[in-house]
């Protein structure tokens, strides 16, 4: 049991040194070992669940002590809310903290005693969400050192708070922690909060004035939220008598009524947290912050907080109300974010929409609640987390080198910058390319809302997928393409420390689509197993078989078909220009019979989009909906 | 495994070019008696390809040759697993893939002729996606399973309770064949403005390989049309065959008499036949159940 309070306490320990360390070179030192350390201790943690036969552990029923302590520190933690709203003049968001802060005390003081439970528990999704904070969050840290340095380089008009920044990265790996494995719905609340708080330094961190507007747009919504989960808590405290996040799930299961609105209220909350419409802008806002927060928002915490409080409540949800307003919301969600993404062209825009996109098909997995969702929904997240973890930091990479994060300018990289090129292709391919992650959980959440009859649903995947595969496939058209910049080979600036994560990265990415069958039949099904107490195999045999042969071809295919081409002669021509050739392909005689270069653009449709629009209509759509299904929620119980 | 399992992926691998030349063939002669032209011999798609293959490879650059051959060989193993009676919605992902590459192959080159044919073609992908998804999803609930082999095993004949999805597909069909109005990212005939759109990098043996690819690829989805008819009876594969041939004078007619549209209009077009067929025809059967 001690690991898992290191595994909470160190990186919070981490986080003062962190900040009083001014030597970068000592500071980078120490972030190094103190991530290996965090991973080390995810692993200790894994080899004592396994002794204890992959079951699940529980640990700290009596916990006055600590109860008291995180009290004091959730009131510290509105104060300092309170202090910045003040600050900046924002008088109001205060109020999202200081209100459920107040619920929660006088429910702490004044409401009945909870039944006695395990604070802190340790099971198969928890111990998958460890893995992905720990070694994603941990490289992203190591990512980060390098990068902040050549970040601060060429931002030299931004003031340099590297201290201030590397203990707000390790405080946030350290509330995720504690969020993944109490039990507590209190200690879930306050580290929901120190989470929200988080995203919002590290979205200021550059002190502009747009990135303190979207810092505070994204404190408001999560705090939000906040308010949500913290009447959802205090709710089902007072009308069941208990706190703890498994008795909810369970009361949730066997249709107690108790349980119904907090159920719904703790979803809703997920929702902003995990950047759902209506709540998507925070996270499209969150852009501004230097790439290392982005990537640890999108992959390993922050968004993944969110998704995990859903598939915790998954089972709960199956088949009601709550369940098919998550359910819309997220396929929603899938289809117009994909739509959004193909009108950008920014590189992080649209990893942000894409991120938002996928977030979508998880959430409606976690809303339809059957056991081959969850199934899609925990792969989605692992290929998620690697994936875009790998994209945020490789294309910080790329814009530190070409100056630029525009994928038109990106036209192909793949011979300028050989290396990064291939790290953002494994990681693209990985999205969406059969028949890796994406595909296979798409082919099961389609199964299942054809099961659950959620026609909608059925409708969102299917065009959401068709416009996914479109600003994807353009983007690695962009990376391979050739001419118009090919030729001007970049001096590749990544740093040692910087390459070392991506490199990680890439390994895990292709770990996962190779072992995607052997961590099918060892991981994700006993963890469903776990969630809903019986199982029976999503993916049948035959189709197991049949994937790990597809698996194979579409790795040697390609391989094989390059060795042949290889060996063949080929006659290289020039391309076709309508005979205005000048001699090579990046130029064309124009009409003045002068050279003129060749700029190669892919399609955007911003004038069919209107992205600003349809973000405005579909916020406002998506939020009408979430207040008449809340509605419905809560009349259906009070009846 | 029944051995119709075993026997159809090596026809699929033997014929399925011939099969698909013979309808480029069909087409080719068709469409100039339709135009007062005598035509080519029907023969004559596959005197051309044996010519190509005889040729050197020419190209922009050597890659396009190995991005081509990845999409023949991901199209032959997108067949074996449709005609192996393995799970249809699976193919259809692959096959995806198999596009994808194709736009490798096309965008690669980096010509601007090829550019913009390959943003169509990208364009055209997306149109044609959610109907075939959806088409699965019709399958499935009409015969409660995505493997094609217990689609064939099902008691009832699949067209009469999805005519909806088989409009749609349809639809799909036209987009995936390329055929007018529908032809954004190419056209067969040389008056094109975007030259021949695609094609206009491919040259002798790389030609000849995309070629091929396209055959086997009308071969499969023409083995998707017949699954909308085929079931364990003999007779009905006969039927299958004569939905098929109408299916595809019914294409080609098209392609003859429509003008073709922007690639906007197409993608609009065809999503709203997909919303209105496959999503009432869903709507029916989801009823029902």
């Amino acid at each position: 049991m001690g690991v898992t309070v290191f595994l909470i306490l160190f990186p919070l320990l981490v986080a003062p040194v962190m900040y009083l360390v001014k030597n970068n070179l000592l500071r980078g030192r120490i972030a190094y070992v103190a991530a290996g350390i965090e991973m080390a201790a995810v692993f200790v943690l894994i080899g004592q669940w396994a002794r204890n036969g992959f079951k699940p552990m529980e640990f700290f029923v009596r916990t006055r002590g600590a109860d008291h302590f995180i009290l004091d520190a959730e009131i510290l933690l509105m104060i300092f809310v309170t202090f910045m709203c003040f600050k900046y003049r924002k008088y109001w968001i205060s109020l999202l903290s200081i209100v459920p802060t107040l619920l929660i005390m006088w429910f702490e003081f004044f409401g009945p005693e909870s039944v006695e439970y395990a604070h802190i528990r340790v099971d198969y999704l928890s111990v998958l969400m460890c893995l992905i904070i720990g070694i994603v969050g941990g490289f992203i840290i190591v990512y980060a050192v390098g990068y902040m340095h050549g970040y601060h380089h060429h931002h030299v008009n931004i003031e340099d708070r590297r201290p201030y920044f590397f203990m707000i990265l390790f405080l946030f790996i350290g509330a995720m922690f504690g969020f993944v494995l109490s039990a507590s719905l209190l200690w879930i609340d306050f580290f929901w909060e120190i989470t929200s708080v988080c995203s919002f330094l590290l979205i200021s961190y550059t002190k502009e004035e747009i990135a303190i507007h979207n810092a505070f747009r994204a404190l408001w919504l999560n705090l939000l939220g906040g308010v949500a989960l913290a009447v959802g808590i205090v709710g089902f405290g007072l009308t069941y008598g208990s706190t703890s996040l498994y008795d909810l799930i369970e009361q949730g299961v066997a249709g107690n009524p108790a349980a119904v609105i907090p159920v719904a209220l703790i979803a809703f909350a997920a929702l902003t947290k995990a950047a759902q419409f209506p709540f998507s802008s925070w996270l499209l806002g969150a852009m501004v912050a230097p790439t290392p927060s982005s990537a640890l928002l999108h992959s390993a915490t922050m968004v993944k907080a969110g998704i995990y409080i859903l598939f915790r409540l998954a089972p709960a949800m199956e088949g009601n109300l709550t369940g098919n307003m998550i359910a819309f919301i997220g396929g929603f969600t899938f289809f117009v974010a994909s739509i959004l993404a193909i009108s950008q062209h920014d590189g992080k825009g649209v990893l942000a929409l894409s991120t938002i996109s996928n977030l979508g098909l998880m959430t409606a997995c976690a809303g339809v609640g059957r056991q081959e969702t969850i199934w899609a929904g925990i792969f989605l997240m692992m290929f998620h987390s690697v994936s875009k973890s790998l994209l945020f930091q490789d294309v910080g990479a790329t814009e530190n080198t070409i100056g630029s994060r525009d994928i038109e300018n990106m036209h192909g990289l793949l011979y300028r910058l050989p290396m990064l090129a291939s790290f953002m292709i494994i990681g693209i391919a990985g999205m969406f390319l059969a028949p890796f992650g994406m595909l296979i959980a798409k082919w099961s959440a389609l199964k299942a809302s054809i099961d659950e009859n959620n026609m909608l649903l059925i409708l969102f995947i299917a065009f959401g997928s068709a416009t996914t595969g479109f600003y994807w496939s353009k983007w690695l058209g962009k990376l391979i393409a050739r001419s118009h910049e090919t030729g001007l080979r970049a001096h590749d600036k990544t740093k040692r420390n910087e390459q070392i994560s991506l490199c990680v990265h890439a390994v895990l990415m292709v770990g996962l689509c190779v072992l995607l069958p052997f961590i099918s039949i060892r991981f994700v099904d006993p963890l469903v197993a776990e969630m809903f107490g019986s199982y029976e195999q999503v993916l049948s045999q035959g189709l197991l078989i049949t994937m790990v042969a597809i698996i194979a071809l579409i790795f040697l295919i390609p391989i094989g078909a390059y060795l042949i081409s290889n060996r063949q002669a080929t006659n290289v021509k020039l391309s076709y220009m309508s005979g205005a050739n000048v001699g090579n392909n990046s130029e064309f005689v124009d009409s003045f019979g002068g050279n003129k270069k060749l700029w190669l653009s892919n399609y955007y449709f911003a004038d069919i989009i209107h992205f600003d629009e349809t973000m405005r209509y579909c916020t406002v759509g998506s939020a009408a909906v979430i207040v008449v299904m809340l509605l419905l929620v809560i009349g259906g119980v009070l009846r | 495994m029944s051995p119709i399992q075993i026997i159809f992926p090596i026809l699929f691998i033997i014929l399925g070019p011939f099969v698909g030349g013979l309808m480029d063939g069909i087409d080719r002669k068709l469409s100039a008696r339709l135009q007062g032209r005598i035509g080519p011999s029907i023969l004559q798609p596959f005197y051309d390809v044996r010519k190509l293959m005889n040729k050197q490879v020419i190209g922009v650059n050597r890659a396009q040759y190995a991005l081509l051959l990845s999409y023949l060989l991901l199209m032959i193993v997108t067949g074996l697993l449709f005609f192996s009676g393995s799970d249809i919605l699976m193919s259809v992902f692959v096959l995806s893939t198999a596009s994808i590459f194709l736009y490798f192959a096309v965008v690669e080159t980096g010509s601007p002729y090829n550019t913009i044919a390959s943003n169509r073609e990208l364009v055209q992908i997306m149109a044609y996606e959610p109907a075939v998804i959806l088409m699965c999803v019709g399958f499935y609930l009409v015969a409660g399973s995505f493997n094609v082999h217990d689609i064939m095993q099902s008691e009832t004949i699949m067209i009469t309770r999805m005519p909806g999805f088989f409009i749609a597909f349809l639809f799909a069909l036209a987009v995936k064949l390329r055929k007018s109005p529908f032809d954004v990212s190419t056209g067969h005939h040389a008056h094109q403005e975007l030259v021949q759109g695609i094609k206009t990098e491919m040259g002798a043996r790389n030609l000849a390989i995309f070629q091929i690819a396209e055959w086997y690829e009308s071969a499969l989805l023409m083995g998707m049309v017949a699954l909308f008819i085929v079931d364990r009876r003999p007779l009905s594969f006969f039927f299958g065959a004569l939905l098929v041939l109408a299916v595809y004078l019914f294409m080609i007619l098209l392609d003859n008499t429509a003008a073709r549209i922007k690639y906007t209009k197409m993608l609009k077009i065809v999503w709203i036949a997909t919303i209105l067929f496959s999503g009432l025809n869903l709507l029916v059967l989801m009823l029902m159940r």
